[in-house]
């Protein structure tokens, strides 16, 4: 298992460079927190490490290939950006079950049930998703990374609308699953407590 | 076979490339729309049944059949940005719109103004004008999603697209006009058919076509400049040029 | 594959009936629309004939844009989109779907409204006929078309107007062939040609579209 290796990538946007000839490596196991003031490019960079983006040049790989042409790229991933990917109208169940569904994975709706109670969400599964509060809005989101068995996480500011408790459970959950043989990508305003446990720093500058 | 043209995707060689043929460009056309311009104008002799004011042809035609080849030249643009993600690409089809657009509109007004004195009327709605007024509106539409936005390189991707999804339709725009003009004008002949053309008026027109031809591309030229130093403000070679140049 | 894009067309469709209200709004301004014409040109019966296929599809132009933002932009602006595309399935297959069922939903309402706007307009059964097969082959090419603008605009705050600019010069030619057959059919002439015509386009936008469509989200989530 060769992870994700990012090589020479650069990023313009809006005729900006935001990063250039960027190198790095993500192995099985290692949590990497992405740094930098707003505007620096850190939600551009995971879009583009999750395919969503074209870079302007270089290339991201998994396992040695390309993910644009890996099969196995997107069934070992989750991504999770600013918007939740909730429709409002539909419920949390419905929502997650359709999500389940295109992405290949079958949960029964008690393990379903079963996972939203862990995010504290008891008795909000089944009404239309606006009615929730952001915080709850972000934990059905969340609720996506324990439904799917993925090894990638690509996490844009995860801990956003969480309260001061969601936001040590979901640290901990970051090192349960990086023990367990899984690699996460996350940006954050804060800085990772220890709860998080070992992890490695990557700082995006902001260039004029 | 198109090796030569690589070296183009780089915005510093298509910027070097525009400045030397600018000159060359502007002397052609001038010559050109001079040399055919005041032939047709003053020297050809006078239609048989139209008199002079059939003269407005060597404005109107070349006007109008480069308005559509401007398109399709901005169709291939477009494709080989897409195909070959070149920045240079997007930028001369952005170049090419309102010069495009502008010939229409001369093709517009031209054809509309010779109705005047044949016909009576300021505008009808013959075939060739109203494809030359959709013709417009395709124009507008490419220009106006360029404009809307704030990602230049986006927009010359959706711009793109749009110019694609244009010049398939044009051939179908085209004759489905002419069709439903014979359906609703009967067996008129249309006013810009004429039966055979002598050579003493079709070589001004030939070469006020030229002209005119060499006239776009001198635009363009100048356009695709401004547009690659717009886009690239803060590469070190803009910066060096701009040095050099004193400016700012 | 199947099932998934069954998938998607049951989500869609579920949200479609969340939201009663919307359904209902294109279909009514269709009617006012074409409720302006006897008033604003004239309710004699011959001229009301005369002008009524084209005003019942210049109507159903203008509707259908008014409705074609709806098609990918909540999707977008929520996040669903980006979730699709992360998913494995082909967005071309995705994009067909969706097209597909706000086509249905958009067009079993017109086809209940039909007979009224006939009735309003004067128009003979034979044209009526007429218009609606030419409303069943030519509002799908619409939609196919029309999907590939919206999902270009679908990323720009005000992209209503734009999409308008952008598509009613390509709709010119089905608009030209499907009033043609209507006035056919007045004149007990065949309109064989004109549908099949508006068939061929319908298949070829069919084919090729959703391919267009999937490249422009792509172009828009960049």
């Amino acid at each position: 298992m060769s992870g994700l290796r990012i090589s020479g990538l650069t990023c313009v946007k809006r005729d900006r460079v935001l990063f250039e000839a960027l190198n790095f490596q993500l192995m099985p196991g290692e949590l990497l927190y992405l740094r930098g003031p707003n505007g620096a490019g850190k939600t551009s960079l995971l879009r583009i490490i999750t395919g969503l983006s074209e870079p302007e040049s270089g290339e991201v790989c998994y396992d040695d290939m390309p993910i644009a042409s890996s099969h196995s790229f997107l069934s070992a991933l989750i991504y999770l950006g600013h918007k939740a990917g909730l429709n409002g109208a539909l419920s949390a169940m419905d929502n997650l079950q359709f999500w389940l569904a295109q992405h290949g994975t079958e949960v029964s709706p008690s393990g379903i049930y079963a996972v939203l109670e862990t995010l504290g969400l008891v008795g909000l599964e089944d009404i239309p998703v606006r009615l929730l509060s952001a915080g709850q809005q972000r934990r059905v989101a969340l609720s996506r990374l324990w439904l799917k068995p993925a090894k990638i996480w690509v996490l844009d500011e995860p801990f956003t609308a969480l309260d001061i408790a969601g936001i040590a459970w979901l640290e901990r959950q970051f090192k349960q699953h990086v023990d367990n043989g899984g690699m996460i990508i996350t940006t954050s305003h804060q800085p990772l407590s220890e709860n998080a446990g070992k992890h490695s720093t990557l700082d995006l500058e902001y260039r004029f | 076979m198109w090796k030569w043209l690589h070296p183009y995707a780089k915005t510093e060689n298509a910027y070097q490339l525009c400045l030397t043929l600018q000159p060359w460009l502007w002397g052609c056309a001038l010559v050109c729309l001079i040399v055919g311009t005041v032939w047709g104008l003053a020297f050809a002799p006078q239609d048989y049944q139209q008199g002079d004011s059939f003269r407005i042809i060597y404005i109107h035609v070349p006007s109008a059949i480069l308005s559509m080849s401007t398109y399709i030249a901005m169709a291939v643009a477009a494709l080989v940005g897409m195909v070959w993600q070149w920045r240079t690409a997007y930028m001369a089809m952005i170049a090419m719109a309102p010069v495009g657009a502008v010939m229409t509109f001369i093709a517009l007004f031209t054809g509309a103004a010779w109705g005047k004195p044949m016909w009576g009327a300021w505008w009808v709605w013959d075939a060739r004008l109203t494809s030359e007024l959709i013709l417009l509106f395709l124009y507008i539409g490419v220009i106006a999603l360029y404009g809307a936005f704030e990602d230049k390189q986006q927009g010359g991707k959706a711009a793109g697209i749009m110019a694609l999804v244009g010049v398939v339709n044009i051939p179908i725009i085209h004759y489905s006009v002419e069709w439903w003009n014979t359906l609703h004008q009967g067996a008129t002949i249309s006013k810009f058919d004429s039966p055979s053309i002598a050579p003493e008026m079709l070589w001004p027109l030939l070469i006020n076509l030229a002209g005119f031809a060499f006239f776009i591309a001198a635009v363009t030229t100048v356009r695709l400049r401004s547009e690659i130093v717009l886009r690239e403000m803060h590469r070190p070679w803009v910066k060096r040029l701009a040095d050099e140049s004193g400016v700012a | 594959m199947k099932h998934l894009l069954l998938g998607i067309a049951r989500r869609d469709v579920r949200i479609a009936f969340q939201q009663k209200a919307e359904l209902v709004q294109p279909i009514m301004f269709l009617l006012m629309v074409v409720t302006l014409f006897p008033l604003g040109v004239s309710p004699a019966p011959e001229t009301l004939q005369r002008i009524g296929p084209g005003v019942i599809w210049i109507a159903a132009i203008l509707s259908s844009l008014l409705s074609m933002d709806r098609l990918f932009r909540e999707d977008f602006n929520d996040g669903s989109l980006e979730q699709y595309m992360l998913s494995g399935m082909p967005l071309s297959g995705v994009a067909a779907v969706k097209v597909l069922v706000h086509w249905l939903i958009s067009f079993l309402p017109l086809l209940v409204l039909s007979p009224l706007l006939a009735m309003f307009l004067n128009l003979t059964l034979d044209m009526y006929v007429a218009l609606i097969a030419t409303l069943i082959l030519g509002t799908p090419l619409l939609s196919f078309v029309g999907a590939i603008a919206v999902g270009l605009t679908v990323g720009l705050q005000r992209g209503g107007l734009l999409l308008a600019l952008l598509l009613i010069p390509v709709f010119i030619p089905l608009l030209i062939f499907a009033t043609s057959a209507v006035d056919s059919a007045a004149l007990h002439l065949p309109y064989y040609s004109q549908l099949a015509i508006i068939g061929a386009m319908l298949l070829l936008a069919a084919a090729s579209a959703p391919f267009a469509i999937a490249y422009s989200l792509k172009v828009s989530q960049n």
